[in-house]
Order: C-alpha cells, then structure tokens, then sequence
C-alpha cells in the first residue's frame, strides 16, 4: 500500500532536492548567520571597550618630570638634623633665578602651579637618604604637576582662548623655557604602582589599593577554601540524601545568586556594627568577600567530587579503606583541579567585586598602604571608583590604567585556572 | 511470583535429593564450607532484589554465579563483603557467615571484613597512582607492612602471584592506568591479594577484556584457587564453565539451582537453568 502510493507521488529524478529540503537548509544557513552575528557583535563590543580603556590609559604611563639644579648650601641645611631645613625655600629660589621676571605674588603662585605641591618633600627625602648631597648644586627631578603633565601630552588645546582652557599664558611661556632648556622627561610612571594615593593625579598611585586587594583575597581565600571543602565534602560524600541536605543545597545555590551588596550589608551589620571590627579594614573585605566566595567553591567543589568516578571509591572500599580514607586519599587529591579552578575563579570574582566593599567603607581617602590586615584600606576596585569620582584631568587616565591593572589580575587567575584545567584533565 | 517460589522449593529439594552424590562428588578433599549465606534478602528502597537467598561457598574453589542481567548476582556477590553498605537504600536481611561469623553482626567492623574479602570490578579500576603505590596502599592503610623492604617484598609477592611481575617489574614507578586493560585487570586482582584476604570476590572480571586478555586472567583464577576461595560473577557460560568447579544460577533475584559445574551444565535440575544454558533466554 504504502509502496504503492510512495511510487506514484515520486515524480522527477530522485535526487532532484525537492522545495522541502531547501526550505531546511535555508533555516540552517539562517541559524549560521544569526550565530555568527552575534559573535561578531559581543566581540566588537569587547574590542571597543577594552580598546576604549587602553587608549584613555596610555597617557597614564608615563609622567612628565622636570630637572631642576638645586644648590644645596651648607648654610641653609643643618647637617646634624637635615631635615629642619626649609626645602621650600631652595626649591623657591632656585625657581626665581630661573624666571627672574617673575617677581608679583599671584604669578608666583602661577609659576609654582606647574610643579607638583610635594617637591619640598621628595627634596628633603632624597637629602635625608644622602647627606653627602649636602654643600652641592645636584640635579633635582620632580614631577610635574596635573596641569603641566597635561599641557606636555597634549591634554590642553593651546589654541582655545586662555580663559576656556586651566592654564594662562605666562604658564605656557614658562613650560616652553623649560621645554628649550631641555629640562623635560617623561619617564615611566612607576609612581603608579609603588605610590599610596593622594589628593594629586601625579603623585597618585595603586600601591595602597594592591596591598589592600591582596590582604583582602589572603583572607577571602585562608577562610572560604577550607569551609567551603568541609562543607562540600561533608554534603557530597557523607551527608545523608533527606529533606533536609536537599534544603540546604537549594540555599546554597540561590546564595550564589545573592546580590554583592546584600553581603555588604550583612558585614556591615555583623562585623562592623555587632563585631565591632575596624572600619575600612581589609580583614572585614576579606570576610564579606569570603562569605560572597563561599557558594562558588562548595558548588565547584561539589562538581569535581561528582566527576571523580564511583569506580575509584569502589576500589578503595574494596581495599579496606574507611570512608574517610576513601576521600582523603583518593577522591579528594583527583578532585583537587577542580576544586583549584572553581576557587580561582571564585577570588577572580571576589577581586572585582565593589558593591560590598563600599559598605563596610573601603573607599575611603588613605595615602598611605595598610601596614597589616587591621589598617585602613581601600581595594582595586574601590580606588577605581574613587579616582572615576575625582575632577582632576590626570585621573582620568589613572582610572583606565587601574582598570587595565584590575584587568591585568583577572586575566592572569583566569588563565592560571584554564591552565590548571588543562593541564590536570584526566581520562578514565 | 508464587510459581518461582514454589520452583525454588523444588530446586532446593532437588540439591537436596537425586543429586546430593553428585554434589558431593565436587566437595572431595577438606573443601570445607568457608561462606555460609542463609536466607539472604536485599531490598533497595520499596523493591526486593534477592530473595532469601541460601548457599553454602566452599573454601579454596572457583564459585561462579550465573544468570541474566538483573537477577540479583552482583547484588548478591557484593553483600559478602558489604559493598552494598555503601548505597544508602540498600537493606539486607538474612546472615551471612564467613568462618563462622555473621558479616552483618553488629561487632564486624566492614573496613576489616573488606581486608579478609577482597574483591576485584567488572571494569578496572587501578588508582592513578604508580603500580608499586596500587599495591601497596592496601598494606600501608592495614599497617601490615611498613614502608622499605618489608612493603617491596608484599609488592613482588602480589604482583608475582598475579602473574603480572614479568612485565612491570621495570616500571613500577609509572602510572597503573597507562597498563593494557588485562594488564590493569591483574594490577586490581594483585591489588585485592596485596592484603592477604581470604576470599576474592570477581564482579565480571573479564567484561571489559579482549579474548588473550581474558584467557589470561581465566588462567589466574586457576591458579589462585589453590591459596583463596573465589567467587566469580560472570555472564559468559563457556568462563564460567572453564573456570570454576561449582555455580549457582540466579534468576529474578532467586537462587534457582546449585551445585558442580560440570553437572549443572549436562544436567540441570530446573528448567529455567536449562534454558538458560541452552540460550533460550538471557
């Protein structure tokens, strides 16, 4: 019957693909493009981005500095306690002997508006390290300030009318002499990663914020790594299957899910408020970002015990060992990869995260790097945010190469957990 | 159900009766009785897999289980050394007794009961760790030997009376994975010797081996009868029929026959045995 009906609806040649099958492929190939698109799409987007960031940090990497020829006179400096002395003041006549011409009070201070405000100390600091420099004229390189770094990379329009633009004139007269004194350098900026922060963009740097990070993850990672094992070793190899174990991994999944700010809340509550912890502290970060770590490690943990397979507890069972020899020896060393990715993308996450940190006052203004866990502190992403809200042009810069930094961390842990995964995948 | 219960009955009034001179004609010499399961019932949640389940294992010979796929064999195999401990469903009732003593009293600590019953997996399953360090964890955990001399002379020992030595003795130091599966399969059975257990239970030893390979660990078997008393589960008739010197045939969770290999395989009892052996079903 069926044969017979086949045979006489088949008309044409066999292979001739009928109107059917075009059909099919055409939403095959529409499938392809829209997969493809999309791709293209997140990938431009990304490139913009990223490119966006780098191109708005490169001025950040270097700073203008200018060298000047202090004379560091026996008489003005005291030998036995070098540090009295009024840098200040050499650093000032040294200034006037280089623009003789200006001699009124306000383009004084217009003229010192080039250089940065901590000269005097960076010249009493490097005359303390070395009081030989004492009774020499010695070569003097300090930075620039905001506006004179700005003026050398371009960032101010020499063609606006000076009232648009934050330098005069008689400014731009005066960086030019020292431009033909040659007395201009733009060495690498490497005052942004070894400075703590300050109120200046040239004198700003991450140091605080790294020192900061890191205690933060230490604590994050010295409190989540154990509990978050325990828990997940106890839920997947000994606890009973009830009600109750399924409640709790219910609860621990929509944990991970919490939103960051909640668990700023809790420590804020909790640790601050109920602990009375120190505030801004990178203990009480490393705390609230462990309890925010937590899910991610006991569900990751979880994963890579199920991936170790049943065989290999068999044969351990099957020796003699006790459960817990079971585990320790077998299951948990086999599953340790898995375990080591899943916390390194965990701290990844707990390195970028801003929300909880802000609560428990981790963007506070400190010049000064933590010198322990207990210290006042901010974080990467916590400098970030307070750089992105500062008015000052230089910070501009500085906050894309912190986030090209920030990046920088993320990219390395990612890359250490693909690394890992690769490296210890295992064939059964 | 009543109709394999009630054949059940017949079975056992059959081992009992016309063939009880053959039956004893396996047991010659001082094969004494080393497992003694009685009454065996196991259920995992709701559903009853084994169903009293009575018979005698004698010591020093190759006991094999047959049957179909889910007649309770494995099930069975594995309440001698309380594998099934470790599902939490499982129940067993019933006793078992090995040299006397029911596994399933409360003073019979199963990490002990395990180094006395060793047993060896359907699939191989060395740990990835090197071949002296597979036979040697056994040992170590018991504290039976400590390391040095005393631990390399247990590895030699065992991996000799697997008839693997020959072709690792050089490599002992290298991952038991990287083995040939039968060579990986007799890595698992010096394994369970390496404890110096009694009886070794063999889940389908050779299901995952090539012909050589399993020709090879057939051999084995042979050879280890004469130190261990082995239970053997296994699918193929023609193994079982090469390999051990009493069977029993499972079927639906039932112990439906018993008794000397060779008697059950010309002659059996009961029908289903029959057509079983004669692959009219399973």
């Amino acid at each position: 019957m069926s044969d017979k009906s086949a045979a006489t609806t088949r008309t044409g040649i066999w292979y001739e693909p009928d109107a059917s099958l075009k059909r099919r492929y055409a939403a095959d190939k529409r499938l392809r493009i829209y997969g493809v698109a999309a791709i293209v799409f997140a990938l431009s987007m990304l490139a913009i981005l990223v490119g966006t960031i780098v191109m708005t940090a490169l001025p950040a990497v270097t700073q203008t500095h200018v060298t000047l020829q202090v004379e560091l006179s026996a008489e003005a400096i005291d030998r036995s306690d070098p540090r009295s002395a009024s840098y200040q003041k050499m650093l000032a006549d040294t200034i006037s002997r280089l623009y003789p011409e200006v001699d009124t009070p306000r383009e004084l201070r217009e003229l010192r508006q080039l250089f940065t405000n901590n000269a005097q100390y960076m010249l009493r600091d490097m005359v303390v390290a070395d009081p030989s420099l004492i009774g020499q004229t010695v070569d003097f390189t300090f930075p620039m300030s905001d506006i004179g770094d700005q003026l050398h990379k371009g960032g101010i329009d020499r063609n606006l009318p000076p009232e648009q633009r934050r330098i005069n004139n008689d400014q731009i007269g005066w960086y030019d002499r020292l431009v033909e004194q040659d007395r201009i350098t733009t060495p690498l900026n490497t005052g942004m990663i070894f400075n703590a922060d300050s109120r200046f963009p040239e004198l700003a740097g991450l140091r605080g914020a790294l020192v900061g990070s890191f205690y933060a993850l230490l604590i994050c990672f010295l409190v989540s790594f154990p509990v978050g094992i325990s828990a997940a070793v106890y839920l997947e190899e000994f606890a009973p299957k009830n009600r109750w174990t399924d409640l709790i991994e219910v609860n621990i999944n929509n944990l991970a899910a919490v939103p960051s700010i909640v668990f700023g809340l809790l420590g804020l509550a909790v640790f601050l408020n109920f602990f009375g912890m120190p505030r801004s502290a990178p203990i009480v970060g490393g705390l609230v970002l462990s309890l925010m770590t937590l899910p991610t490690i006991i569900i990751a943990t979880r994963a890579a015990l199920k991936a170790v397979p049943p065989s290999i507890r068999e044969a351990a069972i099957g020796v003699g060992a006790s459960k817990m020899q079971t585990v320790g020896h077998h299951v948990l060393p086999l599953a340790m990869p898995g375990i080591l990715t899943g916390t390194i993308i965990g701290l990844a996450q707990a390195l970028g995260e801003t929300a909880p940190l802000l609560l428990i006052g981790m963007n506070a203004f400190i010049t000064a790097a933590p010198d322990s866990m207990f210290n006042p502190s901010t974080a990467l992403p916590t400098q970030i945010y307070i750089w992105a809200d500062s008015p000052e042009r230089g910070f501009t810069s500085r906050t894309s190469a912190a986030i090209v930094v920030l990046l920088g961390f993320l990219v390395c842990m990612n890359a250490i957990a693909i690394y890992m995964r690769k490296r210890f995948e295992r064939k059964w | 159900m009543a109709t394999t219960e009630a054949s059940g009955m017949i079975m056992t009034k059959s081992v009992e009766g016309a063939d009880v001179l053959a039956d004893q004609a396996a047991r010659v010499g001082t094969h004494d009785v080393k497992v003694a399961a009685s009454k065996v019932s196991v259920f995992y949640g709701e559903k009853q897999a084994l169903f009293d389940v009575t018979i005698d294992i004698p010591a020093r010979q190759v006991m094999a289980f047959i049957g179909p796929s889910g007649c309770g064999k494995s099930t069975f195999l594995r309440c001698i050394n309380r594998m099934n401990d470790t599902i939490d469903i499982c129940r067993v009732t019933g006793s078992i007794e090995i040299d006397g003593a029911n596994v399933y009293d409360a003073k019979i600590d199963p990490v002990l009961l395990r180094a006395r019953v060793g047993m060896v997996f359907q699939k191989p399953n060395p740990f990835p760790k090197s071949i002296y360090d597979n036979i040697a964890y056994g040992p170590r955990i018991h504290g039976k030997a400590k390391a040095g001399s005393e631990m390399d002379a247990i590895v030699e020992a065992s991996l000799r009376r697997a008839g693997l030595w020959n072709e690792v003795k050089d490599r002992l130091k290298e991952p038991g994975t990287g083995l040939s599966g039968g060579q990986q399969q007799r890595l698992c059975i010096a394994r369970a010797i390496a404890v110096n257990p009694d009886i070794i239970l063999m889940d389908e030893p050779c299901s995952a081996l090539d012909p050589i390979a399993t020709a090879k660990v057939e051999e084995l078997i042979d050879e280890l009868r004469e130190r261990y008393t082995i239970v053997i589960v296994t699918h193929s008739m023609q193994q079982a029929a090469r390999v051990s010197q009493r069977a029993a045939f499972f079927h639906l969770g039932h112990l439906v026959e018993e008794g000397a290999t060779e008697h059950m395989f010309t002659n059996p009892s009961d029908r289903r045995t029959q057509d079983y052996i004669t692959g009219r079903f399973g």
